[in-house]
């Protein structure tokens, strides 16, 4: 009891760190919002959204920023620890390393909200649909931690690598693959009027791939940060 | 030079030698299909590429997942032996599969659950040489891969079904392949040598990545300790 205790203390403490952090530079949220802004942008035109809105492209649309947003946040996150050698001293913290990996991949999903408290009402405005619904920011708390859980173990293998920035995608997207499209699902049938009831084969089936994603990265973290 | 092995020897004639007869067989003593005609004789090899294809990626995650308990660099160099296999085969089954559904679905590709699972898998798996190759340490790079072999391969079926059901409200183009198993007797032992075949060569291509991975490695090895001793 008194380790589950510590534990959860310890995922705190970095969840903590990585907030304060933030809140002091504003880099990785900032960077995050403008990035999804400028995407919105080049959605609007690329696909003429005036006259060819239906809710499943809203919500492709929706997802894919989100998801593109993310994968620099997560970047970030890693280049921050990596400067001055933040990450090496954190490994050398007396705690549990699966520890580290919760609070960071919290944190990384944290931000991830962030950027979709912003991008929600903005969507409701630019494309008059009703984002703001209790199902639908339900399927984005579920998608974005999947994602997040996914993309923090993976991010702290790629910035060990020669190409870094550029290898975190290429790995994180096609194994995300089903968190995005079960979320997109959920979220276009909730934009097209239907109940949370109605979604909930989608919704069940984001938890599950939740709850796969966080014990894969629970499990596999202690092995990338071995030395 | 080491010799090599009479068993891998006779792997070698053998799968030689079940490979020409599996082409002799489709080529001249299959029927041909009703509807689909010559075309159909794709058929034999495709799911044989692909079966074999699933196997390399199947031992690659074991492996990977006995690497990362284990510790024995034998077992990373297994791990990516199957990816490279699996990826050639997964390509070979991807591209006979277009050349079937061309005449016979009149499309080159559809995003059936089956095409794009493979091809999502093509995409992990090149990002798992991406992976491989962007790490200088040996020590490091054997794990990081093995984390990344178990981690896409979890996720594969993962993508099959997601794909399957996301596709349900969408027109299918075609049911699948259900139709397929009614074949004829001949056609029938025609697709089981194939099999056989491809899997035979399969063991094979495996033992010589093998082989040849654990001489780089060896190599590798006598470099960083002939360059220590250089300092």
């Amino acid at each position: 009891m008194i380790r589950i205790k510590e534990f959860a203390r310890s995922v705190m403490d970095i969840l903590w760190k990585d907030l304060l952090l933030e809140w002091r530079s504003r880099e990785q949220v900032g960077g995050m919002l403008v990035f999804a802004l400028l995407a919105i942008l080049m959605f609007n035109f690329a696909l003429d959204l005036e006259s060819a809105k239906t809710p499943g492209t809203i919500s492709g649309i929706l997802w894919v920023t989100l998801v593109f947003a993310g994968t620099i946040g997560l970047n970030r996150s890693m280049a921050a620890e990596k400067t001055n050698g933040c990450f090496d001293g954190l490994l050398l913290a007396p705690v549990d390393r699966s520890a580290i990996f919760l609070g960071k991949a919290l944190g990384n999903t944290l931000f991830m909200w962030i950027v979709a408290a912003f991008l929600l009402p903005l969507f409701a405005v630019l494309y008059s649909v009703n984002l703001i619904h209790g199902g639908v920011m339900l399927v984005i708390v579920l998608g974005t931690f999947g994602y997040s859980m996914a993309g923090t173990l993976l991010a702290a293998m790629t910035y060990q690598t020669r190409a870094r920035d550029m290898l975190l995608p290429i790995l994180l997207f096609p194994v995300a693959l089903p968190v995005l499209l079960a979320a997109i699902k959920a979220t276009g049938i909730l934009l097209n009027g239907f109940l949370l009831a109605d979604a909930r084969f989608w919704v069940d089936m984001l938890v599950v791939f939740d709850v796969i994603f966080a014990m894969l990265g629970w499990l596999m973290f202690d092995f990338v940060v071995e030395e | 030079m080491q010799k090599q092995s009479v068993k891998l020897t006779i792997l070698d004639a053998a799968s030689v030698i079940l490979l020409l007869a599996a082409l002799v067989i489709v080529f001249f003593f299959t029927p041909l299909e009703e509807t689909m005609g010559a075309v159909q004789k794709v058929f034999y090899m495709h799911v044989s590429a692909a079966w074999v294809g699933m196997l390399g990626f199947l031992a690659a995650a074991v492996c990977a997942a006995v690497y990362l308990v284990r510790r024995e660099t034998r077992w990373d160099v297994m791990s990516e032996t199957g990816v490279e296999i699996g990826l050639v085969f997964t390509l070979v089954g991807i591209v006979s599969g277009s050349i079937w559904a061309k005449p016979v679905w009149n499309t080159w590709w559809t995003w059936d659950p089956r095409l794009t699972t493979s091809a999502v898998m093509v995409l992990i798996y090149l990002a798992y040489q991406m992976l491989r190759s962007g790490l200088d340490d040996p020590g490091r790079r054997a794990r990081y891969s093995a984390v990344y072999a178990v981690a896409g391969f979890v996720t594969v079926p993962l993508t099959f079904f997601s794909i399957r059901l996301f596709r349900t409200i969408h027109p299918v183009v075609v049911g699948g392949s259900s139709g397929m198993f009614a074949m004829d007797q001949a056609m029938l032992t025609a697709f089981f040598l194939c099999l056989t075949a491809f899997t035979v060569l399969f063991v094979d291509l495996f033992w010589h990545r093998y082989l040849l991975g654990s001489q780089s490695e060896e190599l590798e090895e006598l470099e960083t300790s002939r360059f220590g001793e250089s300092l």
